[in-house]
């Protein structure tokens, strides 16, 4: 769930040390600039919430209120958390507890979670701080301004002496600016990230209420699945046994009376037979095909490469057979890409490629066809989403209009 | 009279199938149910064909088209018939790579049609081939837009299918209600039409026109 982003400036300034102060510097102050708006914000939010609090225990006429409160709250602390990211280049994740059902139950949820009592408590801090670090930010600018009047007075050759004095105190504010500008957008960072962090409790509520939305997923679509099947048996094999076992029975009947329609009936029982394992092996195909037990990923990936209309080459690069359910998602995810391929890109050509790096699982399904496919559209696409779904896994779909269509996914992978 | 070796871990189709070979003329030598019970018979038996299940125990996956291959490594050439509830066309690549001969891959449910069956094991047995029909088309159902198939008249089409079943001109001719003769002159303008080159014998030619097939793919 959290990522680890790539901030190239953070720690250890690349060459040229001189530019990296450079952009710390424009980065802080961009910080604190920023950290001082939200904490003018922050100012009417608090008022608000104080009446809130005040009003809440009159009953319903605090709850319009509340739901202003949190409604304009909640922004402005991602908006911090956002901030923050820019100072630590990491920014706070945020796990409030989902809102859900009725009116009643949401406000007992919003109530009952830490999250909303914190985000009070960071208010006024916020506003504290933020002002503190405009201070700071402002110290940096009239100083220089400060030190730039003195030779502009005597220019003008009314120098008295007097605006000299602005020049020690110009140095004073510049120096204290430029020293002070980091720790203060760092202390506020530190701060505003132990007060906007979502403590241990709330992560993991988040990561239950993922894993049971997932959960959702895949039962929903598991069922659908076992549906589909059970009607295909219904309605394919099931019914040619039936219809098999009734010509053999007539042509039980037969054998003595009329041996030349025995042999007919006999001859459409065998075709019967021969339909309906026609039909069985079309629906073991789609619920796990037997190349993929025998061979794994790759020789089953090979096997619809063979298959394909479209010259596909394929690169699955495993050391080892993946778990039997991770195997399968990822078959009938190929699979489905390469169908659409077939069906839609007009590609002449296309690459499948599969690849394990820092623990994870990555999948590049290629094709120089003509793009635009749109993943709102089409239930594959949803199918693929709920498939990787179920093992953590994203996937992203860039297809822009004349080509070419790229699918990526990934996937945490432990062994 | 042609022995074989029967390997098929089911009971009741390995049963069936020593019951249908020896009341068709073949001399069933061994009837086994796993792949070193197999690759064992071989070396004892001597057969002239193995009827081979594609899954075997203990992994229940490939075993027995890796032991197919394996007894073909040991002895080049051995004819091999190939029985699976499904077809791939990457086995049928597998087994044919060697370019010996001698190879079958079938769907069981051709079991049903017991001549053609017995037929087929007959004829894998003296180093020619029978592919399964659904391989064929599976191979043919691709590329038809740029390859030089496309060229191909419908008829040809046919003719070039079931001569990578294996089918002799004889039994082309009798399927397609036409002369053996007619079935020469098809055979012809479909190899001119390939490019590939002329062969009078039935075996090599029907290699040649799988091993093009496959490298289309």
């Amino acid at each position: 769930m959290r990522s680890t982003p790539i901030h190239p400036m953070s720690d250890h300034p690349p060459a040229g040390l001189q530019r990296g102060a450079e952009w710390r510097l424009a980065r802080d102050t961009a910080a604190l600039l920023a950290g001082g708006l939200i904490s003018l914000a922050a100012i009417p939010l608090l008022v608000l919430a104080l009446v809130t609090l005040v009003l809440g225990p009159l009953g319903d006429l605090g709850l319009p209120f509340l739901a202003v409160m949190t409604g304009l709250v909640r922004p402005l602390a991602r908006a911090e958390r956002c901030r923050v990211g820019l100072v630590t280049g990491d920014p706070v994740p945020e796990a409030y507890r989902p809102l859900r059902g009725s009116l009643r139950s949401r406000i007992r949820t919003l109530l009952s979670d830490v999250g909303t009592w914190r985000d009070l408590g960071w208010l006024f801090v916020q506003i504290v701080a933020g002002a503190v670090g405009l201070a700071f930010l402002a110290a940096l600018v009239v100083g220089p301004l400060f030190m730039a009047t003195v030779p502009f007075d005597y220019l003008r050759g009314a120098g008295d002496g007097k605006v000299l004095d602005l020049l020690p105190l110009g140095a004073f504010l510049a120096a204290l600016g430029w020293v002070g500008c980091r720790p203060v957008a760092k202390a506020m960072a530190t701060l505003s990230e132990q007060l906007l962090a979502p403590d241990e409790t709330a992560v993991l509520r988040a990561e239950m209420a993922h894993l049971a939305e997932t959960r959702d997923e895949t039962v929903d679509a598991r069922a659908a699945e076992l549906r589909r099947i059970e009607r295909d048996l219904h309605d394919g094999a099931q019914a040619r046994l039936v219809s098999l076992t009734m010509s053999l029975g007539m042509a039980e009947n037969e054998f003595d009376r009329d041996p030349a329609a025995a042999r007919q009936l006999v001859i459409e029982a065998r075709a019967s037979a021969r339909t309906a394992l026609n039909e069985l092996r079309h629906l073991v195909r789609g619920i796990h095909p037997p190349v993929l037990t025998e061979r794994g990923l790759s020789g089953a990936v090979e096997a619809l490469a063979l298959a394909s209309a479209v010259p596909v080459e394929v690169d699955v690069v495993l050391d080892e057979r993946l778990p039997a359910p991770l195997e399968s998602a990822l078959y009938f995810m190929i699979a489905e890409a390469m169908a659409n391929i077939a069906r839609h890109s007009k590609a002449t050509w296309a690459f499948v490629r599969l690849w394990k790096e820092q623990g994870r699982l990555r999948l590049i399904v290629h094709d120089d066809g003509c793009g635009g496919a749109d993943p709102a559209r089409g239930s594959g696409l949803r199918g693929m989403q709920q498939r990787l779904a179920a093992f953590d896994g994203t996937f992203t779909l860039s297809s822009p209009v004349g080509g070419p269509t790229e699918l990526f996914a990934e996937l945490p992978f432990r062994q | 009279m042609t022995s074989v070796v029967v390997v098929e871990d089911l009971l009741l189709l390995r049963d069936g199938l020593v019951r249908l070979l020896s009341t068709n003329g073949l001399d069933v030598a061994a009837a086994v149910d796993s792949a070193p019970a197999f690759l064992e018979a071989v070396g004892d038996h001597r057969p002239d064909v193995a009827v081979v299940d594609v899954r075997l125990p203990p992994t229940f996956t490939d075993e027995g088209l890796r032991a197919a291959i394996e007894a073909r490594r040991r002895q080049p050439g051995f004819p091999v018939l190939i029985l699976s509830q499904y077809v791939e066309q990457l086995y049928a690549r597998e087994l044919l790579s060697d370019g010996a001969g001698g190879v079958g891959y079938l769907l069981k449910d051709r079991v049903g049609d017991v001549r053609q069956f017995v037929d087929a094991v007959q004829r894998v047995a003296g180093g020619g081939t029978a592919m399964d029909p659904e391989v064929i088309s599976q191979i043919l159902a691709r590329r038809s837009r740029a390859s030089p198939l496309a060229g191909l008249t419908p008829r040809e089409r046919e003719v070039l299918a079931l001569m990578a079943e294996g089918r002799t001109n004889v039994a082309i001719a009798r399927s397609l209600v036409i002369t053996t003769k007619a079935v020469s002159k098809y055979i012809a303008r479909i190899f001119a039409k390939l490019d590939l080159p002329p062969s009078d014998d039935d075996h090599r030619r029907v290699l040649a026109v799988l091993a093009y097939l496959n490298s289309m793919s």
